[in-house]
């Protein structure tokens, strides 16, 4: 009874609840480390070193007046941010924070549930988070929030296809689709991922930033040629869903390739004997310091490098990033069928 | 007016003034309206770089840059009192003459934005992203470019060498060494690197006229009426954005002018955008104004 | 017992939804009952311990077919009413066509497998019974080659012709 009900049940409340409050404070984290790239402060007002800026920007954003454009589609207009939303959210149910640990007596995997199809599980739900960006262009009636939308929604169909296709090569390292498989894999091989499929993780990790629109992918998003994006005539809650949906997307980037590449939980050189020390670090520790270090580079990329424009974006995903992971999938093989 | 080079339009006003009065100022006023410019270039220069890394989504460079902006802002205002829209200049030389420690502080300044530039340049000069933006991006050759009235940096950037400081030297610029920033190609980045280049050798102008400052009064001798003999005249200074040039008509009899009228660079650049934006995307569009530098104080008067 | 309750709510879910598909009127809210249809086959292939045919189901389908159905339908103008044909019969014509046809391939399948249900592909020997991914894979590369080998030089082929029909100039 406890083992089927009651521990899933609260690690499903501690993973969403931590994913939410996780991702206020991306915000939070976003804005300060920007503003460090950029020599300013950042928020100091509310709180010490405005550690309660999150508290009140959700204040504002939820006392704030929801305004729903006269011509818009009403019903896909409210439903536009929760299908972005959800998608986001629910693909936490297959990353692995941590293997299976004994806690009081009963054996707690760190993990809402680990399907056998675990990583496809993630590639399609994200798809589906696309059109929470789609709908939402349309139903503002709105020519800029269409405009965008349509842009947002070309790059993440191509970025989609680049990447499903480089996974496909960490899963023929590992020989399976489930998170958790793949981990182990890592361990039994003794490496990171990150090590023996290089290009497959730069890949990952450009399709990755162009997945979550962020820079330098943020088209939907470039107000000088589009205003605010697809999200234009959004206020209120249903803007700060959108907003969330886009840092929950961040993390869950951040972990999926942490999970694929840099070993998950693993601490350096998995199961060798030289860095024993290093298990004395807890795995999840490991996990939450590995998926921080992606989000630290989304933020640093986006303080950094300019905008792409639409053209060059699409040359970019299906003449550059599609043809090297196929090329990457197919000496993948070859090495695989070769060596073993 | 061009509110962000406010000391440029002081200057390019005092002298057409001077000019058509034929009044002689003092060789230390014009070392000091000199360094002015050539500051104001470079504040100027700062905003346009930012905004334009901007436009293209760099968002850093912006910030950079205006806190190098600030400390010129800063110079101009121990000087003369104003950060933005100055009166810092008199017909026939200076208000006041400069506070003291200012040079040294002005030098200052030059050691550090000689490194602040290299930041920008790191930022953007080589990025890939940048390049793909900019390259091949508004290409307009020297002939059709000088052919549409374009000047400044614009024109420099399609390789016409043409800069009034060199070629009707006016306050001190006779007596300094520096180089003209060319281009090659005439697009976006042609234009970006002659602007950063300008940088450089206004620094290179400023030091020389900081170190080399001579001593003297700082007006000349001024009438107490500026009262103009009956007569027009014509003169050109370079501002920022390119060729600012002041016409002024006297019919002799009073101490307003009889006509007046201002050529600014940002308008008569501006018309080059229809040519420029010719088959490029509307993202290319954001990019190319960038490129113009225009200061809409400027075009619409 | 509680299999069966899930099934036949998912497939009264199916059916609502491919109801709301043919008879709303706003395309873009059609297109998105289509989505919801998918999402809830989806749920059914889970329901029959088909894990991967679900989530392949969501990827393709939900995810990536329909979003160009979106495009497209937000791209076409389809405020204007479409003309009218000489034969003001054609569409009830080619309805009741359809429709027979329909009617015809299920009373086809079904006495087909009233007579001789199919051996459940579970029984054969050589399969690794490792996974769902993996019997797919199995499967398709066994018994399925052929027409796994036709459909993806199909897919080829079409894209190529869009390629080609795309850009005039090559």
């Amino acid at each position: 009874m406890i083992d089927r009900f009651v521990i899933p049940l609260v690690k499903i409340a501690i993973v969403l609840n931590a994913t939410l409050v996780a991702v206020t404070y991306m915000v939070l984290l976003e804005r300060k480390v920007i503003a460090w790239a950029q020599s300013r402060l950042g928020p100091m007002r509310v709180g010490p070193y405005g550690i309660l800026q999150p508290v009140a920007d959700a204040v504002k954003l939820m006392i704030k007046e929801d305004i729903t454009p006269v011509r818009a589609d009403k019903w896909v207009f409210t439903a536009a941010p929760i299908i972005s939303m959800v998608p986001a959210l629910i693909v936490y149910a297959v990353i692995p924070f941590g293997p299976t640990v004994t806690m009081f007596g009963h054996p707690v995997p760190l993990y809402i549930t680990d399907i056998n199809v675990g990583l496809l599980y993630v590639v399609s739900v994200a798809s589906v988070g696309v059109y929470g960006i789609i709908l939402a262009g349309w139903a503002s009636n709105s020519k800029y929030p269409l405009l965008a939308s349509l842009r947002a929604s070309a790059q993440l169909i191509s970025y989609e296809v680049a990447v499903t296709l480089t996974l496909v090569s960490v899963i023929m390292m590992a020989g399976t689709l489930s998170m958790v498989g793949i981990v182990n894999a890592q361990y039994n091989q003794h490496i990171w991922y990150v090590f023996a499929q290089p290009v497959a993780f730069v890949l990952v990790l450009i399709g990755g930033l162009a997945e979550t629109n962020r820079a330098p992918f943020d088209l939907p998003e470039a107000e000088q040629e589009l205003t605010g994006g697809f999200h234009t005539e959004y206020s209120g809650m249903r803007f700060a869903l959108f907003f969330l949906a886009e840092y929950a997307n961040m993390i869950v980037v951040s972990s999926v390739v942490t999970t694929l590449f840099l070993g998950g939980w693993l601490p350096p050189f998995p199961n060798t004997a030289v860095f024993h020390v290093l298990y004395y670090i807890p795995s999840w520790m490991w996990f939450f310091l590995k998926s921080f270090a992606f989000l630290y580079l989304f933020i640093w990329i986006r303080a950094t490098l300019p905008r792409y424009r639409y053209d060059q974006l699409m040359r970019l995903g299906w003449k550059v990033l599609i043809p090297l992971a196929i090329v990457n999938l197919v000496i993948t093989g070859l090495v695989k069928v070769v060596l073993l | 007016m061009d509110y962000v080079a406010a000391a440029t339009s002081n200057v390019g006003y005092c002298e057409t003034v001077e000019k058509l009065m034929q009044l002689e100022v003092p060789r230390r006023a014009r070392y000091v309206r000199t360094i002015l410019c050539e500051l104001q270039r470079i504040a100027s220069h700062c905003l346009w770089v930012g905004t334009h890394a901007m436009d293209i989504g760099a968002m850093t460079v912006f910030l950079y840059a205006f806190r190098e902006r600030e400390l010129i802002l800063d110079l101009f205002e121990e000087f003369c009192g104003a950060r933005l829209t100055y009166n810092s200049m008199r017909i026939g030389g200076l208000p006041l003459d400069i506070p003291p420690g200012w040079d040294k502080k002005v030098l200052e300044f030059c050691a550090i934005m000689d490194s602040k530039i290299d930041e920008y340049e790191t930022l953007l000069t080589h990025n890939r992203i940048w390049l793909e933006r900019t390259k091949g991006i508004g290409v307009i050759t020297g002939a059709e470019a000088a052919g549409l009235g374009l000047c400044g940096p614009v024109l420099r950037g399609s390789g016409v060498p043409r800069d009034v400081r060199k070629d009707e030297p006016y306050a001190a610029y006779d007596e300094m060494a520096f180089d003209m920033a060319l281009g090659t190609a005439g697009d976006t980045y042609d234009r970006y690197l002659v602007r950063m280049e300008e940088f450089r050798q206004s620094l290179r102008i400023i030091r020389q006229a900081t170190e080399g400052l001579p001593e003297g009064p700082i007006v000349g001798k001024v009438p107490r009426l500026i009262k103009p003999a009956a007569g027009e005249t014509y003169h050109a200074i370079e501002s920022p954005k390119g060729e600012l040039g002041f016409f002024i008509v006297s019919d002799g009899k009073s101490t307003n002018p009889y006509r007046f009228r201002v050529r600014p660079p940002s308008f008569c650049n501006l018309q080059g955008l229809r040519r420029l934006v010719k088959g490029h995307l509307v993202a290319d569009v954001v990019a190319l104004i960038g490129s113009i530098d225009i200061v809409l104080g400027e075009v619409d008067r | 017992m509680g299999q069966a309750i899930a099934f036949y709510t998912l497939a009264a879910f199916i059916l609502g939804f491919a109801i709301m598909v043919v008879s709303t009127r706003n395309t873009v809210h059609s297109v998105l009952f289509l989505v919801l249809n998918f999402l809830f086959v989806a749920a059914l292939y889970v329901l029959l311990g088909a894990d991967f045919l679900a989530v392949i189901q969501v990827l393709v389908y939900a995810g990536g077919i329909v979003v160009l159905y979106l495009f497209v339908v937000m791209l076409v103008n389809l405020k204007r009413a479409p003309e009218a044909h000489e034969d003001p019969h054609r569409r009830t014509t080619l309805g009741f066509g359809l429709g027979v046809a329909v009617l015809l391939e299920l009373g086809v399948i079904g006495a087909y497998t009233s007579t001789q249900v199919p051996a459940p592909v579970a029984a054969n020997a050589a399969m690794p019974m490792a996974g769902n991914t993996e019997q797919v894979g199995w499967l398709l590369y066994t018994s399925y080659l052929i027409p796994f080998e036709i459909a993806s030089m199909l897919l080829l082929v079409a894209m190529i012709g869009a390629i080609v029909l795309a850009k005039r100039e090559l």
